[in-house]
């Protein structure tokens, strides 16, 4: 049995026995959490609007109105325009695009090579778990927006050396991660019964340590998201990530950052954008952490 | 513990030799010819020859990289590619205004979160405590750059109490030179605030519910001397990790925050360095900030390890 399952087991044991699966009750616990359920509500509208982006935006981002420049939050332009009369809303909402594609993109390839990485490592050890955790200290020895500045120095600024940076960034945090997950189930009794049939190591990692894995890893993955859209804004802020004229929350705040005095509007509102986002998929992750964690689901 | 530091120490070792592997490459990786990066892109053949020949850049790579490594053993780093000064010079001149920012950010964090983090503790489900759990949460979603242009917003712009930027001298302008410090220290020292009171909290939280502390309640201790004598001493061993894990993060948060309030430390300088494309200047100050990050690391574990005699290194 798993680790969660014979958690969950003695869990349960004091609360009449239901019956329902382990994600029955992690649903329920989820639906109850409120503040995790304000971050799931926030990070799906986000979501949608991202996708919807083009219909939904009043005016092209790239679009210049020049009798327009600096006009502050009218009917016309809700959000204000910017130096070229570009119209504010617009560019946050097709901003969107960007700081998500980037999160979701960097994310997924870095919880690909660390999780894949993280299995090898912790099952087979060996010199391939040493050369790996050694290089992963070597990575997680520079704070991660000195890491991603370095990376984006060597490779040139712009969106995508933005996303290398932020994969990398991540994949030692997955990597130790599934490595601990690993260790910590090679010796149990499922493994070991696995093991005791013929199961090849493959089987055995991918088919009976990784799922038990999940709960830890979508809490992970979550939070991850959250920083990687922080550290894309931090870069294109800089002027290492997305090139103007490509409406990036982040380098539309470094332009804006200019023009404080005479259109704060253009400062403002692409800094709430990024908080809303951030804090949509904090607080999910929160939410997750507890309605997946057995011990923490009495709490909820 | 002797042989705790000990072996803690050597960890790092490979570490440390892989990051300036990693490091020395950096230049090699740039597109382009080193030497024509050191020289500029209008040297003439005979001075990209000189510069081969004095850098040794037509050695091997292995042996460019033991020299370059012998060098920086020696804290020898080389010159900036731009203005020919040793890099050390140039970053030696950045260090006080990181060091002082870095101090007046770590004040603000322990001003805030010790009496948040303590309250939140003892009222739980009070207004207070809302407070300390929306401000962790914000501390998280609020980019440091965008909190640093609302303050400039407010405070410079709107209110004209603060300069929006820059460091004036100390000797000559004290008043205007504390005054330039404000907005950057709570900027850096926010966030790590609202961090550090919501372990606190759950610190005290945790201790608070001990058998030794309801014995010392119902021996008639007074409340405020149980919290002071017992809670919180027992508490801030954690606190003191998180600290110290953070203070990192008090180091890469400089790099974003200095440059927003064009403030001349060791951060603003690697951002200035990829303008600049001066790639020595880069390496030798991404060499300072990782040495510095894995110091404090060590010095965490290792306090760790002295303030708590029930840990036991294997």
């Amino acid at each position: 049995m798993s680790q969660s399952a014979t958690r969950l087991g003695k869990q349960t044991d004091k609360r009449p026995d239901t019956g329902e699966s382990l994600g029955k009750l992690a649903l329920r616990a989820m639906l109850r959490h409120r503040s995790g359920m304000v971050g799931l509500i926030i990070t799906v509208a986000l979501v949608v609007v991202a996708l919807l982006a083009p219909l939904l935006a009043p005016y092209d981002a790239l679009q210049m109105h020049p009798q327009d420049r600096f006009q502050p939050p009218s009917r016309a332009y809700p959000l204000g325009t910017d130096e070229f009369g570009r119209d504010v809303l617009s560019r946050v909402l097709i901003g969107s695009r960007i700081s998500l594609s980037v999160g979701l993109i960097s994310i997924a390839v870095a919880t690909l090579l660390g999780v894949v990485i993280g299995l090898v490592a912790g099952y087979e050890g060996g010199w391939f778990d040493t050369v790996s955790m050694r290089l992963f200290d070597a990575l997680l020895a520079f704070p991660a927006i000195l890491l991603a500045i370095v990376i984006v120095a060597i490779v040139g600024p712009g969106t995508v050396s933005v996303l290398l940076a932020v994969a990398i960034v991540n994949i030692p945090l997955f990597a130790r991660l599934m490595r601990a997950n690993v260790m910590g189930e090679r010796g149990k009794d499922y493994v070991l019964a696995e093991r005791a049939l013929g199961a090849k190591p493959a089987r055995i990692v991918f088919r009976g340590i990784l799922p038990n894995a999940a709960a830890t890893l979508l809490v992970q993955i979550t939070v991850a998201i959250a920083s990687a859209v922080l550290l894309e804004s931090a870069l294109s802020f800089l002027g290492l990530g997305t090139a103007p004229p490509a409406p990036s929350w982040g380098s539309m705040l470094s332009i804006g950052r200019g023009y404080l005095r005479q259109a704060p509007w253009y400062g403002i509102f692409p800094g709430i954008a990024i908080t809303m986002l951030v804090m949509g998929l904090y607080l999910l992750g929160d939410g997750l952490r507890d309605a997946l964690d057995p011990r923490r689901q009495k709490l909820v | 513990m002797g042989k705790y530091a000990i072996r803690r120490i050597l960890q790092t070792i490979p570490a440390l030799l892989l990051v300036s592997i990693a490091l020395f490459l950096t230049i090699h990786l740039i597109p382009g010819d080193p030497a024509t990066l050191m020289a500029g892109p209008n040297a003439s053949e005979a001075e990209l020859a000189a510069i081969t020949r004095q850098f040794g850049l037509d050695r091997p790579l292995w042996s460019q990289y033991l020299t370059w490594l012998r060098n920086a053993v020696t804290g020898d780093l080389g010159y900036s590619f731009i203005n020919k000064y040793p890099v050390n010079k140039l970053i030696a001149q950045r260090v006080p205004a990181t060091l002082e920012l870095a101090l007046a950010a770590a004040i603000v964090t322990v001003v805030i979160s010790f009496p948040l983090g303590i309250l939140a503790a003892l009222r739980p489900g009070s207004l207070i405590d809302l407070i300390a759990t929306l401000l962790s949460a914000l501390s998280f979603a609020v980019p440091g750059f965008w909190l640093a242009l609302m303050m400039i917003l407010l405070f410079s712009l709107k209110l004209q109490w603060l300069p929006p930027s820059g460091r004036p001298d100390l000797l000559e302008e004290p008043a205007a030179h504390f005054k330039s410090l404000i907005m950057p220290a709570l900027t850096l020292g926010l966030g790590l605030a609202a961090t550090l009171a919501r372990f606190l909290r759950s610190a005290m939280l945790e201790v608070l519910d001990q058998d030794y502390v309801r014995t010392a309640r119902a021996k008639g201790l007074r409340e405020r001397a149980v919290i002071a004598r017992h809670v919180l001493r027992n508490a801030l061993i954690p606190v003191v990790t998180v600290l110290g894990l953070h203070t990192g993060d008090l180091l890469s948060g400089a790099i974003i925050v200095e440059s927003v309030f064009a403030w001349p430390g060791v951060g603003r300088l690697t951002v200035q360095a990829i303008g600049w494309r001066d790639y020595s200047l880069l390496q030798a100050d991404v060499l300072y900030i990782v040495l510095a990050f894995m110091v404090i690391n060590l010095l965490t574990d290792l306090t760790y390890a002295v303030i708590d005699p029930r840990i036991h290194y294997q």
